[in-house]
């Protein structure tokens, strides 16, 4: 009798991991489905658009059909190049002070002033940027572009520098200390090399993170139809490109759009999955 | 060269992050002043918004900015905790949680501009089909359509926040669990989403700083009009969007600087959700078995 009981509330049970089972599956299974409609979407509809006149030629003028995006390929290589020479000193050296003062007051502060600008959405340092830069300059321009993308890298970069200096073994430090080294070139000589797969992967990722970013441009980089190498005037780029031509009346934009699209969703996921195996060795 | 000068370059950089930060909120504050002096409080819970009358009031945006961002999350919690849940509980085999991982960090990773023309090319028709069915104004952009795509572009980094905090529950609760003769879905619900919720909140907080100050797939979407969003399928603006639409625009000086207002508005809310997520982020990470 008492057995019987049992084995109904088991046979509930069961019933119930079954259900919740299913129940977790499905919404699962739908979002995996979106996620790779989407991909499929990108890939198809840009491949459309991708040949020779595409990375080469220029934008022709409104409602011509055919030319290319060179100047946002152009574009986004030069503000990314901006972006990565400020960034990159700046959230080096901040990182190694974050590593020499590690659990002080000051290293914490900062840290968490790293982790607020991380959250700062994107179009707020793109009007900050345009007040900084802009306005001074009296002209929008590749280089306030570059600025406001280095502005969203810093942070991403500090704490992944951060991280891959703390995974330095101790005993190389001490080692070199014992040996009578001062702290600066124990730093440069054995802390650095010994990250330094680490500091390129963060530079990586940093370059991945702002190659998408549009919020940050409108107001600085503007967007240029031109094909332009000025840092001191209005450039353009892939996602100022993409936003501006799906606004715009014509199917052959619209077209140019997806291929911009696919264009920088490879250079953006190359990046990443490079770093993602880079780091499983 | 020598340890102090290295000490004091060391210095100089981690001043120059925390000036970037406090020189954020000054000049958003001084560039604001104009029209908050103007507007007075009414900046704040003004609902009108218009450049010819030169009239500010940040309400229709804010209550745009927590409708779609409410709606997003309403739609991206089951899924993504289901996501999660999946990925962290349930898949065995190691090939298909990497094609998986995979998947989801390429998401995470797509830019935002892109997922707004997914939205422009796919969900509009069908929010404008949706809408002629019910007897909305068949727009097809609006507050429905920049919520779903916001949905879709957070649920990768709040699954992947989930099952984190899953594969942080210590195993051997979970073996205890087991032992004891519980089904999955027990040590599920039992053991480690309660051990694990703090994280999880955590996750979903710091998904929210994301939605409330995402711009340009909202931009794209939500049909740029300057009035309190009334329904679902009515055109709205937040206030990342308005910036964006308008800033390059500006017809006057005080316009400009109402826009700067509405970003620092817009920094404030995005600071809170990211400061209350992290605290629960270590809190999460803190004691055995809460």
């Amino acid at each position: 009798m008492e057995n019987n009981v049992f084995a109904g509330q088991y046979r509930g049970r069961k019933r119930k991991d079954i259900f919740f089972r299913i129940a977790v599956m499905v919404p699962a299974g739908i979002v995996i489905a979106l996620l790779f409609l989407i991909l499929a979407q990108v890939v198809v509809n840009g491949a459309k658009s991708l040949n020779f006149d595409f990375f080469f030629q220029q934008q022709k003028p409104f409602g011509e059909i055919g030319g290319g995006i060179v100047q946002a390929i152009v574009g986004t290589l030069m503000l990314l190049a901006t972006a990565i020479v400020i960034a990159l000193p700046f959230s080096l050296l901040a990182a190694l002070y974050l590593y020499e003062h590690k659990g002080s007051k000051r290293a914490n502060g900062l840290l968490s002033v790293v982790n607020t600008l991380q959250g700062i959405p994107s179009i707020v340092i793109g009007v900050v940027i345009y007040s900084w830069v802009v306005v001074p300059m009296k002209t929008f321009s590749a280089l306030s572009g570059g600025i406001a993308l280095s502005i969203v890298m810093l942070p991403l970069m500090i704490s992944m520098i951060k991280e891959s200096l703390e995974m330095v073994p101790a005993s190389y430090v001490e080692a070199a200390l014992a040996l009578g080294a001062p702290r600066w070139r124990v730093i440069v000589e054995i802390v650095l090399p010994a990250a330094g797969s680490g500091i390129l992967e963060a530079t990586g990722l940093g370059i991945a993170r702002a190659a998408g970013e549009t919020a940050p441009l409108l107001f600085t980089a503007f967007g240029n139809p031109f094909l332009s190498l000025n840092f001191k005037g209005p450039i353009s780029a892939l996602p100022l490109v993409i936003y501006e031509y799906i606004k715009s009346p014509y199917d052959d934009w619209h077209q140019k759009a997806w291929g911009a699209a696919l264009l920088l969703v490879v250079f953006v996921l190359s990046l990443n999955l490079f770093i993602g195996t880079r780091k499983k060795r | 060269m020598n340890d102090r000068r290295f000490n004091a370059l060391l210095g100089f950089a981690a001043l120059v992050i925390v000036f970037i930060f406090a020189g954020f909120l000054f000049t958003l504050v001084v560039q604001s002043l104009p029209a908050v002096k103007q507007e007075g409080a009414a900046f704040l819970y003004g609902s009108e918004w218009n450049p010819v009358t030169t009239h500010f009031g940040a309400l229709p945006f804010i209550i745009g900015t927590l409708m779609t961002s409410a709606i997003a999350l309403v739609i991206a919690i089951p899924l993504s905790l289901s996501a999660g849940i999946v990925m962290g509980e349930y898949v065995n085999s190691s090939w298909i949680r990497s094609i998986l991982n995979t998947l989801i960090n390429v998401l995470a990773s797509i830019p935002s501009v892109v997922f707004g023309l997914w939205g422009i090319e796919v969900v509009i028709p069908l929010i404008r089909k949706l809408a002629m069915l019910v007897g909305a104004p068949p727009y097809g952009a609006g507050i429905l359509s920049a919520s779903l795509v916001l949905a879709i572009m957070i649920i990768p980094y709040m699954s992947s926040m989930t099952r984190e905090a899953l594969m942080n529950v210590p195993a051997g609760l979970r073996e205890g669990a087991f032992a004891l003769g519980l089904t999955k879905q027990e040590v599920v619900t039992g053991i480690a989403l309660p051990f694990a919720k703090n994280s999880i909140f955590a996750g979903i907080l710091l998904s929210l700083g994301r939605a409330l100050g995402e711009t340009m797939a909202v931009t794209m979407l939500i049909g740029n009009a300057t009035r309190i969003p009334t329904s679902l399928f009515s055109l709205g603006n937040t206030l990342a969007s308005v910036i964006a639409s308008q800033f390059n625009e500006a017809a006057s000086d005080v316009h400009r600087s109402a826009m700067m207002g509405l970003a620092l508005i817009l920094l404030v809310i995005t600071m809170l959700a990211g400061w209350f997520g992290r605290s629960l982020m270590s809190k999460g990470m803190g004691a055995y078995g809460k």
